[in-house]
């Protein structure tokens, strides 16, 4: 008898507390109309950005197809002759209607060339209007990091640098000396 | 000296009104949803989403009409057609206003009762002749609910019949004009509203087609515009028990400064809400705690209920 009393009032404080709802505001985002807010590191869309000198910052070392996990990432490398041999991408190919946006290509890139970004809009009739090329994915900016040039930091020689005359660098060792 | 034109208009009002509110309680019922879980539900389509009844309408008529090969074709046919027709028949002898009423039967509470019990039998055929796991189940617990709450539905609407002294719907209503019977047969409604809701196969009674053990139960097998048929016909018990509620325990269409008509929709508005509520707040009963909740509790209170009214009614008459 004590458990019939405690259900019936359960029922009926459960039912009171449902109908209180009536008052409160829905917590729905009405998307298309109201856009979500993205963080800048949501991992979204792909892009290949430039250094701020705009040139290519992709190197084609091929760590962001190796670390992809579904192995939607396709490039092949090729030497620029007008700037010293440099390596760049020949075609850059991101299929992603395999891409799971894990982000692991842009942890493996040493020179910060590919980048994700708060953009998930990518629908698309056709599946393989998903299959991204070069020049869908290369952007004209910088992307997240705005001064970050690879080769600036690299102590590589540059068009209008030599060997250790960079910002951050120390001037080549002479290895066949024995002096410190 | 029956108004053939008057009867023909009130059929035509009644008959459109309900299969109109039938289909806009669909959208009703999901907004009411929405707001009472915190979200919109559909808002889309017309002021405030209320056309999705009729996108809804569209698709379902071009959806593929399937009779599953193993189903027993005939009375796996005519069993959607049972449904709707029951629930309408039983509008007939609804009195929404005085004098707007099809058919002002003498025992107009016992026709309801009928045509509520006679609807029981399309979940029980339905389900067998689908010929399929889920659905028999479904029909199986509809069977041993409607054991359950067809007997204690009855007697509890008894005592506000022997308060009227009629089995008229109109009469009983009139009989209200100053007291709600809802205050002195406060256990007569509550059984009554438990049985209606079990005889809708509305939550917490919706044993019959419960989504999350059966599929969709004794509708498991049925698709195109015979779900559909289910759908309507489902609703339309929703506005039933609504109406009769008002109607045996809430004054019908009486009350102050507003025409009867909006009065009656009010109330019965108010039931449909009650009856949302209900789904969105309350869990599902197994059935044999409905069986035994029904034959242990409601069904002795029922008829406890009755014997003192009549005991009064006789008293106080002398």
């Amino acid at each position: 008898m004590m458990n019939t009393w405690i259900y019936a009032r359960n029922l009926v404080v459960g039912l009171w507390i449902v109908f209180k709802r009536t008052f409160t505001k829905p917590v729905t985002v009405q998307y298309p109309e109201e856009q979500p807010y993205l963080p800048p590191r949501w991992r979204g869309r792909i892009v290949l950005t430039r250094d701020p000198d705009g040139e290519e910052r992709c190197v084609a070392c091929y760590l962001c197809s190796a670390a992809c996990p579904v192995d939607c990432i396709s490039l092949q490398a090729a030497d620029n002759p007008e700037a010293h041999e440099r390596r760049y991408p020949e075609f850059f190919r991101i299929n992603f209607s395999r891409c799971i946006y894990c982000g692991m290509c842009e942890e493996a890139c040493p020179t910060n060339a590919i980048q994700l970004i708060p953009d998930f809009e990518q629908s698309e009739y056709a599946r393989r209007n998903l299959v991204y090329e070069k020049e869908d994915l290369l952007i004209s900016g910088t992307g997240k990091y705005h001064d970050y040039n690879f080769y600036r930091m690299a102590g590589v020689r540059t068009r209008d640098k030599d060997k250790g005359e960079g910002e951050h660098e120390l001037p080549p060792v002479d290895v066949k000396s024995l002096m410190p | 000296m029956i108004d053939w034109s008057h009867t023909a208009l009130t059929i035509a009002v009644i008959l459109g009104s309900c299969l109109t509110l039938a289909g806009m309680l669909i959208w009703v019922e999901r907004r009411l949803l929405g707001v009472w879980q915190e979200r919109y539900g559909p808002n889309r389509l017309g002021p405030g989403g209320c056309l999705q009844s009729l996108a809804d309408m569209i698709k379902i008529f071009t959806k593929e009409d399937w009779i599953p090969p193993f189903a027993d074709k005939a009375v796996f046919v005519i069993t959607p057609a049972i449904v709707v027709i029951t629930a309408l028949m039983s509008f007939a002898v609804i009195p929404i206003a005085p004098n707007f009423v099809v058919a002002d039967l003498n025992v107009g509470v016992l026709f309801f009762l009928a045509m509520s019990s006679l609807a029981a039998y399309s979940v029980i055929i339905g389900g067998w002749a689908s010929n399929n796991k889920f659905a028999f189940l479904g029909s199986l617990r509809a069977i041993a609910q409607l054991l359950s709450y067809e007997v204690f539905m009855g007697i509890s609407l008894m005592g506000a019949v022997i308060l009227a002294g009629s089995f008229n719907l109109s009469d009983i209503v009139n009989a209200q004009q100053h007291q709600w019977f809802v205050i002195p047969q406060f256990l007569g409604f509550l059984g009554f509203f438990m049985a209606g809701l079990a005889e809708a196969h509305r939550t917490p009674f919706d044993m019959p087609e419960a989504e999350a053990e059966l599929v969709a139960g004794y509708h498991s097998e049925y698709s195109g515009m015979k779900f559909g048929m289910f759908f309507v016909g489902e609703y339309l018990s929703i506005l039933l028990l609504s109406a009769m509620t008002v109607i045996l325990f809430f004054g019908g269409w009486h009350g102050p400064w507003l025409p009867p008509v909006v009065w009656f929709g009010l109330k019965m508005f108010g039931f449909i809400a009650l009856i949302i509520l209900i789904r969105a707040a309350w869990p599902r009963f197994r059935f044999d705690q409905l069986l035994s909740f029904g034959w242990k509790v409601v069904m002795p209170l029922a008829l406890i209920n009755l014997l003192v009214t009549g005991g009064v009614v006789l008293w106080r008459a002398g």
